[in-house]
Formats: C-alpha cells, structure tokens, sequence
C-alpha cells in the first residue's frame, strides 16, 4: 500500500497539468488577442482619417482667411489708385492723409504708401522710413509689377533692410502710368499664420516656389526642410493635400500643405505623429495594459484552477487504487471464507461419524460380557474423552461457519443479543492475547430486527478489532450493551464502550471519512468505520462515536424494528 | 416409547450404519436408505414407518426436495431434519414445510431419541384423531 502515494506518476500528472494550462491559455487568449487587435485596427482607421479631415479643414480655412487677407489689402489699394488723380496721390500731404485713413480703418497693416513712375523713381512717400526718391528701376519687384495690372511681392528686405512685401497697383494718366505701392507690416501678416498652431508640435509657415520663408516658422526648421516640401507643388491642385513621413530625425511628421495667392505660395502645416495621434496612442497603451493585466491574470487563473483539478483527479486515481485494492481484498476473504465453510462443513460429517462409533462403542460396553472387564472404568472414560472433543470440534466447525456466512447479506429476522454473543465468541480470544476483558450487558427479550446478520457481524467485528487495536499495548475492558432506545421509536441500540487512549477531538469529525486512519502506512485501508456507516445507513439506523481521550470510546449503533415482529416468530426459535 | 418404525436417510453409509445399530439396540425398529428416491420407494412398500430421520445435504434430490415429496404423499408420516451449521437455513426452510424439527450433527443420542418420541406420539395421536373422525362418521352415518 506504500507504493500507493501518486510521488512515482508524478510525470504523467506535469504533463496533464501542463497539457491544461496550455489549452485553457490558448483558448482564452486567441479571442482575446484578436478582438484587441481588430478593435484598435478599426479605431486607428476611423481615428487618422478624422484627425486628417480635421487638420484639412483647418489649413483650408487658413489658407481662405490669408488669401482673404491680400485681396482685401488689394482692393484697398485699387480703390485708391482708381479713385484719385495722379496729381492727388503725388501729392505727399494727401498720401499721409490716406496712409492715416488705413491706419485708422486696419489698424498697423500697412506701413506705408509711394507713388512710383515708369521710371522706379518714386514721386511721393508717406511712412516711417526716409525712401523719398527712392529708385526701384532694378528691383525685382518693380519689374514685374510694372507690366501687370497689379502685383503681390514675395518677402523680401528691400532697402530697409528688413522683411517686408508689397502690393502695387499700376494707375495711368494721359501721358505715362505709375504705379500705387504699399507695404504691408510683416509682424500682422506673419501673425495670421503665427497663429495657427495645434498641440505641442503644429504649427504652420509660408513658403514661395523658391523654397524661401514668406512667415517665420515659429518652431525652427532649416530652409534645406523647407525645401523637401516644394514638391508639393507637384501634387497640388487647389485642395490641400496630406502625408506623413518620418522627417530628419526619423520621427514620423504628419503635415498638411495648400497653395494660397494663385497658387504662388504655398502654405504648409506640420505636426510630430505623435502629437497628433496623442489621444489614440494613449487608449493603445491603455489596451495594451488591461491586455498585459488580463493575460497575466488568465495565466495564473489557468495554472491555479488546473493544479487544484489535477490535485483533485490525482487524490481520485489513488481512491480508485485503493478502492480496488480493498475489492481484491474482500473477494480474498470472501473466497476464503467459503473455502473455510467447505472445509467445517466436512469435517463435520467424519465427526459426526466417530462421535456415533464412539456412542455405539458405549451401548456395547452396557452388554454383561463387558461387565466384568477391568478396563470397564478406563474405557469409559475414554469414550467421555472422544464425546467431549468431539463436541469441541463441532464447537470449532459451528464457529467457523458461522464466520463464514459473513459473506450472507440476505436479509434475516436476527436476534441481536444471539449474534453479538457469537462475535464476542469469536473476538474473545484475540482480545485475551491483549489482556482485554469483553464484558456484555444484554437486555433480555429484544424484538427481532431484520437485517443481514453478515453485515451486523461485520460492523461489530469492525467496532471490536479497533477497540482491540486501541488497547492493544495497555489492555483494558470492551462493554458491549444492548437496550430498548428511550429517545427512538421502535429502536435497539448497540453500544459498544472502550476505556482506551480515546480519540483526539480534531479527528473526530472524520473518523467516518474513507481512507482515513491514523495506523501506519499499510496497517490499515481507513475504510472499516466508512463500511459500518455505509452498512448501519443501509439498515435505515444510525451510528455516532462520544470520546475523550485517556477516558475511552462509546460507539452507538441505532437499529429500528419492526412493530409486528415484536414477538417472536415461531420457525427460529431454537437457532 | 419403542416398537417405532424409524427410516433414517443419509448419504453417510458409516453413519448410518453405526446410528441404526444403536437405535436397534433402543429396540426401535430401523430402516436406512441412502437417498431420496429410495426414501420414497421405502415408504411406499412399507406403511408401518411412522418417523423418518432425513439429513438435508445429499447428492441428487436432497433433504428439501424429500421432504415435500413425502409430505405430498405420505401426509401423516413425521419428518426430523439432520443438518450440519452451514444449512440451518434450509432446515428451518423444512420445519416450515412441515418437518416436526430439526437436529444439528453430530447429535446427541438421547436428544434424537427424545425428538422422536415425541414425532411418533404426534403421529399417532394424529391417526387416533382421524380414525375418530372416521367412527364418527361412520357411526353418524348410520344413524
């Protein structure tokens, strides 16, 4: 039975462990990861393109608002180039007087006004700086202003040497065209652009076809940057248009670029990817955590749940062992006893036969020869002799097949007190061995009760050989008891008392439990008192178990009755 | 009580032997037979017997099967049932089947001659009865 403890198979039971943890992790995480993966795909679709669609929109409405911007700073020019003379707009007085107009009208957009002739001399002045007579003839500006109704200039320093650019109109008089310059304050113009800006990492500039600034990117970026954008003029028609690419460092960049002033300028947004997409890879590394929690957490759960039900199939699989064990064993003794019935049974008859001779030998011995014979008395007592020890062989065989119908669980009409007087018979000597008395205290005319004797003897045998086993070393007294019961209805009880070394209260509860004893390895099965509570159920009673230690063990076996089979029944009466 | 007619049916032939020498010697009359055919044959050729002693374990047609056969047919005959441990069982079996009682082997001599007095006073108290019913009958008859 040793051998019994699952240590050896321990292998086969990893291999199922693992075989688990595998299968429940397998089929917790497929679903688990596609889900995730398929949801954050078909976010991250719906989430670039209304993040794109937003940043379009935005840089159109730039784009509208500056295009806006010089068309009106334009008409403002036209009006006054169409609207007064050539005399009047010489006339340096009336120029600062229209200067002062717009100042008050736009506040410091423009910064100032001159009146230019064919020649790029500039007649009239009104502003800051001291270009009176100025000449223009080799600016570019002038150039091509001066073949064309009206011009926008790219940014440039100019003479005063600082950013600036310029809206002309040409005007004619009868005898020569001039033209109606403004200048337009950077700072404002820049500030319409300045101020787009979004997040950490957006924020717009203006280039011409050049490549060169036309605002001043408020984030720092190298005209060579710039430059990589001018093939977007390419791509462009009057739509904006969006990419992301990794930009010098590697980071990817989304930007967004529209052609503004007749597609001479070209307006570009730009933002770190990771600016933009912020929120979303925000709710990504969320996913990714509550996946990392969760998995983790499957992952323990399957190892746990798995180890407890191998655990569980494990301590099952011994049962089974022993189980089986315990199947083999009572087969053996149930072949045993019938082996032993068989062998009582004819002996019997050789004994029944001598017993006779040995009577017939005795009626002899009544015949007057014998009479005088000196032997008479020796004789005699001879055949006295051969009469007793074959009373004692029958007393064995009777015994021995009394035994053996422990294997009988037919059901009979049993005098309790009768069969408890044969198991105290039989137990009797091995308890002599252990120096223990049995002491019986029987209440006389008990009703019949009908159950299997076999099974009776069993539970009691049972009850006897641990109170033997308890004793074993110290010796002691068993009583056993029968009476009417005072609480039940209709019920015998069998009590069964021991004053041995008791049983400790923690294993109290459990001493009914299969499979548990307190002998040593291989001493016991720990199922006898589990197969008295099976059998004592069986018979419709109960059994309970009172003890303290060093005091002793009261067993108590409750059986009912039947009401008419108080009397006792006629056929049986001599068994 | 002698002059019984006994018929003592075992398998045993030692023990049957030696048992009716000491009935003998009791002065009642014996007949042993050593199974259940011949048991019935016996009581068929001679209606003197008036107690049979019948062990239950025989080969063929056992103790049981005897005893219904004789009570089927020789209704008024008693029966005592010999038995070892193993089959009180079916001895109890037969005294339910009308067996007048029944003895454990090895049996005591004068217990067995004290059971069979008693079966044979039975008997013949029965057929005192039935042969009382009969007069009266008779006699009822007639008048």
């Amino acid at each position: 039975m040793e051998e019994l403890n699952h240590k050896p198979r321990s292998p086969y039971y990893r291999a199922l462990l693992r075989r688990m943890v595998t299968v429940i992790i397998v089929v917790s995480f497929t679903p688990m990861i596609l889900i995730t993966w398929g949801l954050l795909y078909q976010f991250k679709t719906l989430y670039h393109e209304k993040v794109y669609a937003h940043l379009g929109e935005i840089v159109q409405k730039h784009r509208q608002n500056i295009d806006t911007f010089l068309e009106e700073r334009l008409a403002d020019v036209r009006f006054l180039a169409t609207n007064f003379t050539f005399e009047q707009l010489a006339d340096e007085a009336f120029l600062k007087q229209k200067l002062l107009a717009l100042e008050a009208e736009h506040g410091s957009v423009f910064t100032d006004l001159g009146v230019i002739d064919e020649k790029g001399h500039q007649l009239a002045y009104a502003g800051p700086f001291k270009l009176e007579k100025a000449n223009y003839e080799s600016a570019e500006w002038f150039r091509k202003a001066i073949l064309s109704q009206y011009y926008i200039s790219d940014v440039f320093l100019g003479l005063r040497g600082s950013p600036h650019f310029i809206i002309a109109v040409r005007s004619e008089t009868e005898t020569m065209s001039f033209l109606l310059r403004a200048t337009i304050n950077f700072e404002a113009f820049n500030s319409l652009v300045e101020n787009l800006r979004i997040g950490e990492t957006g924020f717009a500039f203006i280039l011409n076809r050049d490549g060169k600034f036309q605002t001043k990117p408020s984030i720092q970026i190298t005209e060579e940057q710039a430059r990589g954008y001018l093939k977007e003029y390419l791509l462009l028609k009057d739509k904006s248009h969006i990419a992301e690419e990794p930009d010098v460092s590697g980071k990817p960049v989304i930007h967004v670029s529209s052609l503004l002033k007749n597609g001479e300028w070209l307006m570009i947004f730009q933002q770190n990817a990771s600016d933009v997409f912020h929120d979303f890879i925000r709710a990504r590394l969320i996913a990714l955590l509550i996946s990392i929690v969760g998995g983790g957490a499957i992952i323990v759960t399957a190892y746990v749940i798995s180890k407890r039900m191998v655990k569980i199939i494990a301590k099952t699989d011994d049962e089974n062992r022993m189980m089986n064990q315990q199947v083999i064993e009572t087969g053996k003794l149930a072949s045993i006893g019938e082996l032993a019935a068989g062998i009582a049974h004819e002996i019997n008859n050789p004994v029944a036969i001598m017993v006779e001779e040995a009577g017939w030998i005795e009626d002899l011995l009544e015949e007057e020869e014998f009479k005088e014979s000196k032997n008479l008395e020796e004789l005699k007592r001879a055949l006295t002799q051969i009469n007793t020890q074959g009373k004692r062989c029958k007393g064995i065989t009777h015994k021995l097949l009394s035994f053996a119908r422990k294997t009988d669980s037919k059901i009979h009409n049993v005098e309790i007190n009768t069969l408890i007087k044969e198991i105290v018979s039989i137990s009797i000597q091995m308890a002599k061995y252990s120096n223990i008395n049995i002491e019986t205290e029987l209440q006389e005319g008990l009703p019949y009760v009908e159950i299997s004797p076999a099974e009776m003897q069993q539970v009691l045998l049972n009850l006897f050989n641990n109170a033997i086993y308890a004793m074993e070393k110290t010796g002691g007294t068993i009583k056993i008891g029968t009476k009417l019961s005072q609480l039940e209805k209709d019920t015998i009880v069998i009590i069964v008392e021991d004053n041995g070394p008791g049983i400790p209260e923690s294993n109290l509860p459990r001493i009914f439990d299969p499979f548990f004893t307190t002998k040593p390895v291989g001493k016991g099965t720990g199922l006898g008192l589990s197969i008295c509570y099976g059998i004592v159920q069986k018979m419709g009673g109960k059994i309970d178990v009172q003890s303290a230690v060093d005091v002793g063990t009261r067993f108590r076996i409750w059986i009912p009755f039947q009401k008419e089979g108080v009397q006792e029944p006629e056929d049986i009466k001599n068994v | 009580m002698s002059d019984i007619n006994l018929l003592l049916v075992d398998d045993e032939k030692p023990f049957v032997e030696t048992m009716t020498k000491r009935l003998e010697k009791r002065n009642y009359k014996v007949r042993s037979v050593f199974s259940g055919q011949e048991a019935i044959k016996v009581l068929g050729e001679d209606p003197q017997i008036e107690v049979v002693i019948l062990d239950v374990k025989m080969p063929g047609m056992d103790g049981i099967d005897t005893l219904k056969e004789i009570r089927l047919k020789f209704p008024l005959v008693e029966a005592i049932m010999l038995t070892g441990h193993a089959t009180v069982e079916s001895a109890i079996q037969g005294m339910k089947l009308g067996a007048y009682d029944y003895l454990m082997k090895p049996c005591d001599m004068n217990e067995l001659i004290a059971k069979v007095d008693q079966a044979a006073t039975k008997k013949r108290a029965h057929e005192e009865k039935i042969v009382e019913a009969r007069m009266r009958r008779i006699t009822g008859e007639r008048i």
